[in-house]
């Protein structure tokens, strides 16, 4: 579990969280959304100690992130997977290669050990055949799956995604959301994923966090984020015609 | 203030890369890699330059002797010297802050412009040590390529001293002995090491804290080749300073 209180993060003049509390539930896969200016990356990167904040703290599973030495964070960091909004995969090893880095780094795991738990996790992710490709020769799904693989191959207990659904086809989109919850479900991670995707939202938002100018605007799940009333969550969520046509349905439906 | 800034920063960064080191069985492939990358894939160039221009100074130096009092083993005698002082240590570093530092500019920036260095960090490796380290190691060998180079560049004046009849094969060799002084080659190689240091760190210190996207990379590479000639000039001042005056 991982718990945020009063989180505050400026750069220069600019304060750009101000004041977020709020809490990532393990086994379940939580979900930051908002508009684009809203703070998202900057909360994820400074959950992820990759940014300073001013004032507030983040706890991992009690821990708190600012107290522990820089040794105690690196060692927090190997059990932490993340996939990068442009995946982040190194351009100069082959897909096999990136999946088996953290492996390499972290465990003392034979050549023959670390290739069969490669092989398991391409598996997981469908790409059994393509172990020898460059990430150049990989399409953006492709990836995704590469990265979500790495992220995993060393049983994190923390995932964090970043828009993992960008410059993804729809199909492929839900692929990437499925494989996400499957494997959240399956080792009982803590999830974090931001996201501006409403079809994410309603496949895999089991616990949601609505930021709007730096502040945590509303808090809820996908089962609620159609009932609510909060207007800053509407207008949002119902910035699609598709959308509104389904909240209109949806209340017809119930009423 | 930047300046001041940027020099601390540096200095911070030198320091932040021999922390927390990455596992031996990793770094060695790291190593050899940029050895063969920045070491064994710059031979050529250094060896096609420093023949040719040992040979040009060898020309240029027998043309402008015409008095007939001057010993024609003068030739060998200055070639070697500008070679062995100054164009080798000196000069190649200034053409392999071209090639090396653009390269290892643009590749550790490319890396920042696509998340891969956040990539590491997340995973809790230092990215200094993993970037840094292995290059700066890998340029530890630069004196090697070096002397190769001042080989070349003698070999290349002897050329166009027996070939272009500027003077006999004898006097050249007699130039190349006379006044033999052993301090100036180490002399030379001490300047390399230093310079190998700075090719391998000015380059990397502007790819791994700049900011933006591909137009950054290049005017970062840009940069990084102006700071690092910059500071191999300087230096190259004061160590002869120091060392020979």
């Amino acid at each position: 579990m991982i718990e945020v209180k009063d989180l505050h993060k400026s750069f220069d003049e600019a304060h750009v969280l101000k004041g977020i509390s709020t809490n990532f539930e393990k086994g379940k896969t939580n979900l930051i959304i908002g508009q684009s200016g809203s703070g998202k990356t900057v909360f994820l990167k400074c959950l992820l100690g990759l940014f300073d904040y001013e004032k507030g703290s983040i706890s991992y599973d009690g821990k708190i992130f600012s107290q522990l030495t820089e040794d105690e964070k690196r060692n927090l960091r190997a059990k932490i997977g993340m996939v990068f909004q442009g995946s982040a995969l190194f351009d100069s090893m082959t897909i096999a290669e990136n999946v088996m880095f953290p492996l390499q780094m972290f465990t003392n795991q034979s050549k023959s050990e670390m290739q069969d738990r490669v092989n398991f996790v391409l598996k997981r992710v469908n790409l059994e055949d393509a172990h020898h490709k460059m990430p150049s020769e990989a399409s953006g799904g492709m990836q995704k799956r590469v990265a979500i693989a790495r992220a995993i191959v060393n049983n994190p207990k923390y995932l964090f995604c970043d828009e993992p659904n960008s410059g993804l086809d729809p199909k492929t989109a839900i692929v990437i959301d499925n494989l996400i919850q499957e494997i959240t479900d399956e080792y009982q991670i803590t999830t974090v994923i931001n996201s501006h995707d409403m079809n994410s939202v309603m496949e895999i938002g089991e616990k949601i966090v609505f930021l709007k100018d730096g502040l945590k605007a509303w808090e809820g799940s996908n089962k609620t984020i159609f009932k609510t009333d909060n207007e800053v969550v509407t207008d949002f969520v119902y910035s699609s015609n598709l959308f509104k046509k389904v909240r209109k349905m949806y209340i017809e439906e119930n009423s | 203030m930047t300046y001041i800034h940027n020099i601390g920063s540096y200095f911070l960064m030198i320091a932040e890369m021999f922390r927390k080191p990455t596992k031996w069985s990793v770094m060695k492939k790291l190593i050899f890699k940029d050895i063969d990358d920045l070491i064994i894939g710059s031979l050529g160039i250094i060896a096609f330059i420093s023949f040719f221009v040992g040979g040009v100074i060898t020309i240029q130096t027998a043309l402008n002797i015409s008095n007939p009092l001057i010993p024609k083993y003068l030739v060998g005698f200055a070639t070697k010297q500008s070679i062995v002082l100054e164009f080798a240590p000196t000069f190649t570093s200034i053409i392999m802050a071209g090639k090396v530092g653009s390269f290892i500019t643009s590749s550790i920036g490319t890396m920042r412009v696509t998340e891969q260095i956040d990539a590491l960090e997340v995973m809790g490796i230092n990215s200094l040590n993993y970037l840094v380290f292995p290059k700066t190691i890998a340029l530890m060998l630069y004196p090697f390529a070096i002397a190769i180079g001042m080989f070349l560049g003698i070999i290349g004046g002897m050329a166009a001293c027996v070939f272009g009849e500027y003077t006999s094969l004898a006097d050249y060799t007699l130039g190349l002995q006379t006044d033999f002084n052993t301090f100036h080659i180490i002399y030379a190689f001490i300047k390399t090491f230093i310079f190998a240091f700075i090719l391998a760190t000015i380059p990397s210190y502007h790819g791994y804290y700049m900011k933006g996207g591909a137009l950054e990379v290049g005017k970062a590479s840009t940069t990084s080749f102006v700071w690092t000639a910059v500071v191999i000039i300087l230096l190259n001042y004061i160590l002869t300073d120091m060392m020979l005056g």
